[in-house]
């Protein structure tokens, strides 16, 4: 009788009877949707844990490759100090002019020297290119060193670091061995990393230069879209009045906050390089840029703050007598502030890591020192490591990697700082 | 002595006159009934505004054009009579006498550059001087004025504020600059390309080549300009592959989410999903590079497809999808929130499952919204740089094969712009029409999604 009811455009003269849920057509249909169900449902947790595990991949492939970066394998090293001094005292070494007492010894020398005459014919492939940088310090922190032979240990070569690090090809992988054996070699937290900048030998390059360009810039982007863009959408908010001139600016704010990112570096290009000459490569252009690229996003996020701060405040403090401007600069912004903090941070995060623009304004040079100011050519983080991404030198994808888990760790720091901002002092009313 | 400096010591001037101002008007004593209109603070910073603004306008104006008039005056000293005429040759011997005056360069490959540092650099502490002078002058004179109008019934408050409200508009001005300027600046320099190469060329030729030959009598020495290859690159990318992944992964993250996760996987998957968004461009472009693009390769060689490049349209697009997940999700998920609740209880209470009810009905309601998200999604898509740049490759292919490499917009902007460049070819201004192209299709696309999600907004409110 139920298959009659199911049917549609069955004799309809048929006098409709109960519907037999019991029945089996009906308990295999409801299995049937009931599977349907189920599969719609896994479909979904599939999705989220696919998402997700992409998101872990990702994290976790730049962590495992990263983490060898951070170290650098060191050789032992026996320097015969005294035979290069050729009349250089410890003294003069402390003096004055140390820097220039220092750059006549041939320490460069000095180094192969003593790799041949420790490891033998052909060791002086072993050291990296700047391993006499560390006879220098040495030198520098003690100048007896001068007088006598010292131990000293020095980085390896690319080759040689990159066999300790279980990467390399049979032969380096003998040597690695055979020093660690006699307990010449061994592998460890490298301060380099933290302390130079770019070079052209993966085993002395640093994130310092980069990490410090990146701090010079941001500093200009903070400096400039957080008061601009604060002060924008106070205007905006409280004070505008419709019309035309107001519904020019939304529009453009709007559609600002959604131009690509590279269009901002053509702009920088075009504005700030061409037309008023500034140096090319330097922080204060690239926070300009990314200043304007940020100002929106702030605005938006700022606006949303204002917005949530209830009337009654206003009114409260207009009916005691405060004038407009000191409503808002009294009452409306302190409350407001929090939110507009959280959305300016989540906005420098995403200057932070924004690497198109800055390519288009020079800021991919290849610069060897850290930059001393605002105007020096200087490289960011991201851009750094789309430098050494480029390198075809092995060594690099360990530095590479390296550099995104710094990168990472600083957006993150900044994001749990949002977040923390979000969930301690914004205020629901 | 900088300018910067002679600014700070301005600012330094500012304060002393707020302190002195702000003493003076506590002092103020209503008499009888009478009510006193500003507080000491706002007596003080109008005096302050008075040293510090003026002041600062004028040293803005003078760091512009000081570095004119000291290259005047460097040329009218006997010193320059034997330089070569305007020109770039010229620049340089000035540049290195700059360079040599701020003790950025220590020697120089011209004597003429050396002869002219010492009258560079005179001239240079002149022109400073002076403007440190007139600056105090125009300081003080305000500050003086300011100081006469330091009275009991002076409103000083409204003066102030009315300063504070200039700032104000002019802070809300500078994203209307910023917009003209992006408009003026790419429509100008694309104005001076299409000179050189006809629009319709640009638009609808099919080949790229844009590496112009050195000699000018060389066989296609003007380059190729059919932008075509790109513009098929960046869609096949962005808003094809890209959101053959973004789009079902997206949508079934936000459905999973708002409608079948408990409260405490749903607090600890959101921010997950958003981390995606926030990793940057650079280490997606990274990943895409070195883990995606060499796995992709190896399958395309294993299961024998021809073409195979190990900078495929596929890894980037791929790696591309992943990070355009989050914008689906979340523009999903608000368009979700928005159906009304009396729909769904409609739907469940007929006895419909709770996914019947997703695909019958809050789907299709939300339909509107959804597209809106996407439409943004690809807008963002096709502006992406990093990523392309880094894992799709340079060759202008005219190829659905997802496996063999294509190049996008962005990628060439970069790679015109990068590396040698003189300011006038063909080559450098073709950057600014793709850019010029790009900023028109992507707030096309925005605002056709934000009038579509909009629409949808307005029915069921």
């Amino acid at each position: 009788m139920s298959e009659i009811a199911l049917r549609p455009g069955a004799d309809i003269a048929v006098a409709r009877t109960a519907t037999g849920w019991k029945s089996d057509t009906m308990n295999r249909r409801v299995a049937r949707r009931y599977a349907s169900e189920r599969r719609f449902r896994a479909v979904g947790l599939f999705a989220v844990v696919l998402s997700g595990g992409f998101l872990a991949f990702l994290l976790i492939s730049m962590l495992i490759g990263g983490a060898r970066g951070f170290t650098q394998t060191e050789l032992k090293l026996t320097v015969d100090f005294p035979s290069i001094a050729a009349g250089t005292t410890a003294e003069a070494l402390k003096g004055p002019q140390a820097d220039e007492t220092i750059a006549a010894l041939d320490l460069e020398t000095l180094a192969s020297t003593a790799a041949t005459a420790g490891y033998g014919d052909g060791s002086a492939a072993l050291l990296s290119d700047g391993a006499w940088l560390k006879l220098r310090s040495a030198l520098k922190d003690d100048p007896t060193l001068i007088t006598r032979k010292a131990v000293i240990w020095v980085p390896a070569s690319v080759d040689i670091d990159m066999a300790a690090k279980g990467k390399g090809d049979g032969e380096h992988k003998k040597i690695v061995d055979r020093l660690k054996a006699q307990g010449n070699l061994h592998t460890g937290i490298s301060t380099t990393f933290f302390t130079s900048a770019d070079s052209t030998d993966p085993t002395a390059v640093g994130i310092w230069g980069a990490f410090k360009g990146t701090l010079l810039t941001m500093l200009i982007t903070a400096l400039l879209a957080f008061p601009v863009g604060t002060l924008a959408a106070l205007y905006l908010e409280e004070y505008a009045p419709r019309n035309a001139w107001t519904d020019m600016i939304e529009v453009s704010i709007n559609n600002l906050a959604a131009v690509p990112s590279i269009i901002f570096g053509l702009l920088g290009l075009a504005v700030f390089l061409n037309f008023f000459n500034m140096p090319r490569s330097a922080p204060i252009v690239g926070g300009l840029t990314l200043a304007l690229m940020t100002m929106p996003v702030i605005v938006i996020a700022a606006r949303n703050a204002i917005k949530a701060v209830p009337p009654s405040i206003r009114d409260g403090a207009l009916a005691m007598g405060a004038s407009p401007i000191q409503v808002v600069f009294h009452h409306v912004l302190p409350l407001a502030m929090p939110g507009i903090l959280t959305g300016t941070i989540i906005g420098m995060a995403r200057a932070l890591g924004e690497t198109a623009p800055l390519i288009l304004i020079g800021m991919r040079a290849f610069i060897s020192s850290p930059p001393a100011g605002f105007t020096e050519p200087a490289t960011v983080l991201p851009v750094q490591i789309f430098l050494w991404s480029d390198e075809v030198s092995a060594g690099f994808v360990e530095k590479t990697s390296a550099a995104i888990i710094v990168l990472l760790v600083f957006l993150m720091t900044m994001n749990a700082t949002a977040i923390y901002l979000r969930n301690h002092f914004e205020r629901r009313w | 002595m900088s300018l910067s400096m002679i600014a700070l010591l301005v600012l330094a001037l500012g304060a002393v006159a707020f302190l002195a101002a702000r003493g003076r008007a506590n002092l103020f004593k209503p008499e009888g009934r009478e009510r006193l209109h500003s507080r000491p603070n706002y007596h003080a910073a109008h005096v302050m505004l008075w040293v510090v603004l003026p002041a600062l306008i004028f040293l803005a104006m003078w760091s512009y054009v000081t570095p004119r008039l000291v290259v005047g005056a460097m040329l009218d000293s006997p010193a320059a009579s034997q330089l070569p005429p305007a020109g770039i040759e010229r620049d340089a011997v000035l540049s290195e006498a700059r360079g040599l005056a701020d003790g950025s360069i220590e020697g120089s490959f011209n004597p003429a550059a050396e002869q002219l540092a010492p009258v560079y650099r005179e001239q240079r502490d002149r022109y400073t001087l002076l403007g440190a002078i007139a600056a105090a002058l125009l300081a003080l004179a305000g500050g003086g004025f300011a100081w006469t109008k330091l009275r009991k019934d002076f409103r000083a408050r409204n003066r102030v504020e009315r300063v504070v409200m200039a700032a104000l508009i002019a802070a809300s001005m500078i994203a209307i600059f910023t917009t003209f300027g992006i408009v003026v600046s790419l429509l100008f320099e694309s104005l001076r390309f299409f000179e050189k190469v006809s629009p319709i060329e640009f638009l609808f030729g099919l080949e790229w080549s844009p590496q112009t030959a050195i000699r000018a009598d060389q066989v296609g020495s003007s380059g190729a300009f059919g932008a075509v290859p790109l513009f098929w690159g960046t869609i096949f990318i962005g808003a094809i592959i890209a959101m053959i992944v973004a789009i079902p992964l997206g949508l079934m993250c936000a459905i999973y989410l708002t409608q079948y996760a408990k409260p405490r996987l749903r607090m600890w998957m959101k921010p997950m999903l958003e981390m995606l968004a926030g990793v940057p461009t650079v280490v997606y472009g990274y990943f895409a590079a070195l883990t995606v693009a060499p796995a992709i390769r190896d399958f395309a060689a294993w299961a024998g497809i021809p073409d195979a490049s190990s900078e495929s349209a596929l890894a980037a697009g791929l790696v591309m999808g992943v990070m355009i997940i989050p914008f689906v999700s979340s523009m999903a998920d608000d368009s979700l929130a928005a159906v009304p609740q009396a729909m769904r209880d409609g739907s469940l209470a007929l006895g419909a499952t709770p996914s019947e009810t997703i695909r019958r009905v809050l789907v299709p309601a939300a339909l509107p919204g959804v597209v809106g998200g996407v439409l943004l999604a690809v807008s963002r898509a096709i502006g992406e740089t990093m990523i392309v740049v880094m894992a799709a490759g340079m060759a202008a292919n005219l190829t659905a094969n997802p496996f063999a490499t294509v190049t996008t917009v962005t990628t060439q902007i970069v790679a015109l712009l990068t590396g040698d460049q003189e300011f006038d070819s063909a080559k450098t201004l073709a950057a600014f029409a793709l850019g010029l192209t790009l900023l028109i299709v992507t707030l096309i696309l925005n605002i056709i999604a934000l009038r579509v999600v909009k629409k949808y907004r307005e029915a069921y409110e």
